[in-house]
């Protein structure tokens, strides 16, 4: 938690990252730029999703509803700021020459959108029962 | 830098343009959660406040479609500065103020 305190600021300070190591070989900086793209593509498609539980279907009880919503909308908001503390830390670790950070983030990611999918299949069943 | 027949400047990676289409693809994205958020905003009867959400969405769009326009002409250069930590973080808080218009917009 310290440690990503400490990376908010580097987002704000290209310089600082700069100051550090050496610059790496052009591609691989443009190959992080990319899986940061990717991941800020995952957010806002959980963002979109969060937008489409809420629209389409609406005939969902609110409470269930809304608690979809956000907890896709709070994924993507969780995921987008994961996607640029990886990307400085990744950043970091290459102009050091050290081992690229570890991360159990996608695995945490899989379980929450299989869970909100488990959900959402059980929503919409019960949904026609009823 | 690979120095083959080609000449110095050729890349056989085509790395400035992939990463030029990874910011097209995202800048894809952004739109379509900004269309869902117009019509989320103007569906069941808009009220001020949902179409000035709305509104917000689209301000975010347009800052987003400035951010990725502003990297791909930097990637057009011969040789590519890296992303500055700034535009990064510009990207992650429109995807953020989006998310927090959503909310607002769903409950």
């Amino acid at each position: 938690m310290i440690e990503f305190v400490r990376n908010v600021r580097l987002w704000f300070a290209p310089e600082e990252v700069r100051d550090e190591g050496s610059t790496p070989d052009y591609r691989f900086s443009l190959a992080n730029e990319r899986t940061f793209l990717a991941w800020l593509r995952t957010a806002l498609a959980l963002i979109g999703g969060g937008f489409a539980v809420d629209q389409f279907l609406p005939d969902l009880r609110w409470g269930w509803r809304v608690g979809l919503a956000l907890a896709l909308l709070a994924s993507g908001v969780l995921c987008s700021l994961r996607a640029i503390d990886h990307w400085v830390r990744c950043e970091r670790a290459m102009r050091r020459g050290e081992d690229l950070p570890a991360s159990r983030f996608p695995a945490l990611l899989g379980v929450l959108v299989a869970v909100v999918a488990v959900a959402m299949v059980v929503v919409v069943l019960a949904g026609w029962e009823g | 830098m690979s120095t083959d027949a080609a000449g110095p400047s050729r890349d056989p990676g085509l790395q400035p343009e992939r990463t030029r289409l990874a910011w097209r693809r995202t800048t894809l994205s952004v739109t379509v959660a900004a269309v869902l958020a117009v019509k989320s905003a103007l569906h069941g009867g808009a009220t001020a406040d949902s179409i000035v959400v709305g509104a917000v969405c689209c301000a975010l769009w347009l800052g987003f479609l400035l951010v990725a326009h502003g990297r791909i002409r930097a990637l057009a250069a011969g040789r590519p500065p890296t992303l500055a930590p700034r535009l990064a973080t510009a990207a992650v808080l429109c995807a953020v103020a989006m998310a927090v218009c959503a909310a607002a917009l769903v409950t």
